[in-house]
């Protein structure tokens, strides 16, 4: 018998961008129904369920079910890469044999959405907050420099990371931003938080996600070409980014994306897809340096020789990310989708042959990550 | 500007003495018997060893700057664009901070130049410790 899990459902919402006439929990009821479609699985098949933004408690009433098996790990960004690997330990151990990982996020129009803001009493409360951060755009942001010192980026190396995420929003009729732009018009885009412009930050936009796993050992009986998990890693270092251990080198990516492809048993030659959780336009290169791609401070350079882009030999946000196809707040669930959709041929900008996509998440400010690898086949 | 549009942090029982010190114009670490670890923010344990076995040390308020953003969207505590700063301490630990008595500016705010903390009141209960650059309030 082959122990493990693969995805046979995946969906985004019928909608992503603009979507006021949707609450945030039905983004992620329309998500999780687009996918149960693309199973071939009704609701009832349903016995396990994971979510982050909301409480699996809401969702499961919402939707109807009454789950075995529950995970609502919430740790940002990269909570549903979490639950991928948390589903893949109970449905391995028989906790349950289907799960729905759910997501939806009124990110922009704020429909039915919670607060964010740290409590007054907590560390970050005290230690952070009364100096004036608003939000990522002046927390995720903060490290950047000191990378930027330590190993010669310019702001043309930073500014070119949108310019080649654009090039792939411009082959997506779903991206949000899809006319492409030059080093100049990033440099040229306001100044949010120095030294990052308005294009060099993500999106805010509305949508949802959903994804469904069960055993491999099933997968080839659902109606669209199953997606195997061959590995998973997470971790956590600090709700702070003014704590981080380095400023050039996430700890949370250093132990995610080396656990994910030990347990998938590959190698960075066998990746033939990437996906990078891109908030902001330092985090591939953080991504790819702790991951193992490049060595440190060459993933700029890498960048800007155009490996990661359309044509070069490790394409990376095929989507055209964070920066210019959607964030809605927690973007980790459309990098997933996208991953999904290469395996299976079937991504509007395809990359040939996409055996193996790896698909590494953040959450917070540099906080925690989430790692998946997917595949065509069952092992590698 | 309106300083007390700032955030208000809420002490708690185990940074309480980091409050009170930075009324009377101090800035207290923590540092490990066992290991000689120097740490912040405050815990009454060490996070490099687990030893409960920590006492209170006074920073030099030296310091250097380690990285930072000049955030220019508009907060009601700040005018015009302003510096949101890491600043590495000379005793170990970073601290998130406000570089200040110089010009918000790329050109003023030269990575690892040196720094000394200066204290501003935000209310009776808090004050917050921020830096300017060495020689800044000189006559
Ligand atoms: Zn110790």
């Amino acid at each position: 018998m082959n122990k493990g899990v693969a995805v046979v459902g995946a969906s985004e919402t019928t909608e992503l961008g603009v979507i006021p006439n949707l609450s945030q929990q039905q983004l992620h009821a329309d998500a999780a129904l687009n996918a149960l479609e693309d199973a071939g699985l009704n609701i009832k098949d349903i016995d396990g369920l994971a979510t982050a933004g909301d409480r699996p408690t809401d969702l499961a009433y919402y939707l109807g079910i009454t789950p075995k098996w529950v995970d609502g790990t919430a740790v940002g960004g990269c909570s549903f890469m979490l639950h991928v690997r948390h589903a893949v330990a109970a449905i391995n151990s028989g906790h349950c044999e289907t799960v729905l990982i759910t997501h939806g996020e009124s990110g922009r129009s704020g429909v039915g959405r919670g607060g964010f803001a740290a409590a007054p009493s907590s560390l970050a409360g005290q230690f952070e907050m009364p100096f004036g951060p608003m939000g990522p755009t002046s927390l995720f942001t903060l490290p950047v420099l000191r990378y930027m010192k330590d190993y010669g980026m310019t702001h043309e190396q930073l500014a070119m990371v949108a310019v080649i995420q654009r090039e792939w929003a411009s082959k997506n009729p779903r991206a949000s931003q899809k006319e492409p732009i030059t080093v100049e018009d990033v440099l040229n885009s306001k100044m949010i938080a120095y030294p990052f412009h308005l294009l060099e930050c993500c999106l805010v936009t509305d949508g949802g996600g959903a994804l469904i796993l069960t055993k491999a050992e099933k997968a080839q009986d659902f109606p669209n070409k199953p997606v195997y998990i061959l590995g998973t890693g997470e971790s956590v270092e600090t709700p702070m980014i003014s704590q981080m251990q380095s400023l050039t080198s996430s700890r949370a990516f250093s132990v995610a994306g080396p656990e994910a492809m030990r347990e998938a048993k590959i190698s960075h030659d066998d990746v033939d897809h990437l996906m990078i959780y891109d908030a902001f336009a330092h985090l591939p290169i953080y991504g790819l340096e702790d991951l193992g791609f490049c060595e440190r401070g060459e993933a700029p350079s890498f960048i800007e020789e155009r490996n990661t882009a359309p044509g070069g030999r490790l394409p990376m946000n095929t989507n055209g990310g964070g920066l210019s196809y959607m964030h809605s707040g927690m973007y980790g669930m459309y990098a997933m989708q996208e991953s999904v959709r290469q395996v299976r041929g079937v991504a509007p900008a395809q990359v040939p042959d996409v055996d193996v996509s790896l698909c590494l998440g953040v959450g917070g400010m540099f906080g925690a990550s989430g790692c998946v690898v997917f595949s065509s086949e069952p092992s590698f | 500007m309106d300083k007390s549009k700032r955030a208000l942090p809420k002490p708690t029982p185990e940074t309480a003495h980091f409050w009170e010190g930075t009324k009377s114009k101090q800035l207290l670490l923590q540092s490990c018997s066992s290991c000689y670890h120097t740490y912040f923010p405050p815990r009454p344990f060490c996070p490099a060893c687990g030893s409960k076995d920590v006492k209170i040390q006074i920073a030099s308020g030296k310091a250097t700057l380690d990285s930072y953003v000049i955030n220019h969207r508009n907060h009601p505590a700040f005018e015009g664009p302003y510096s949101i700063a890491i600043v590495k301490l000379e005793e170990g630990p970073q601290m998130m901070t406000n570089i200040v008595d110089c010009p918000q500016t790329p050109e003023a705010l030269q990575l690892d130049m040196p720094l000394t903390v200066k204290y501003e009141e935000l209310s009776e209960d808090i004050t917050l410790p921020l830096f300017s650059p060495v020689g800044a309030n000189d006559e």
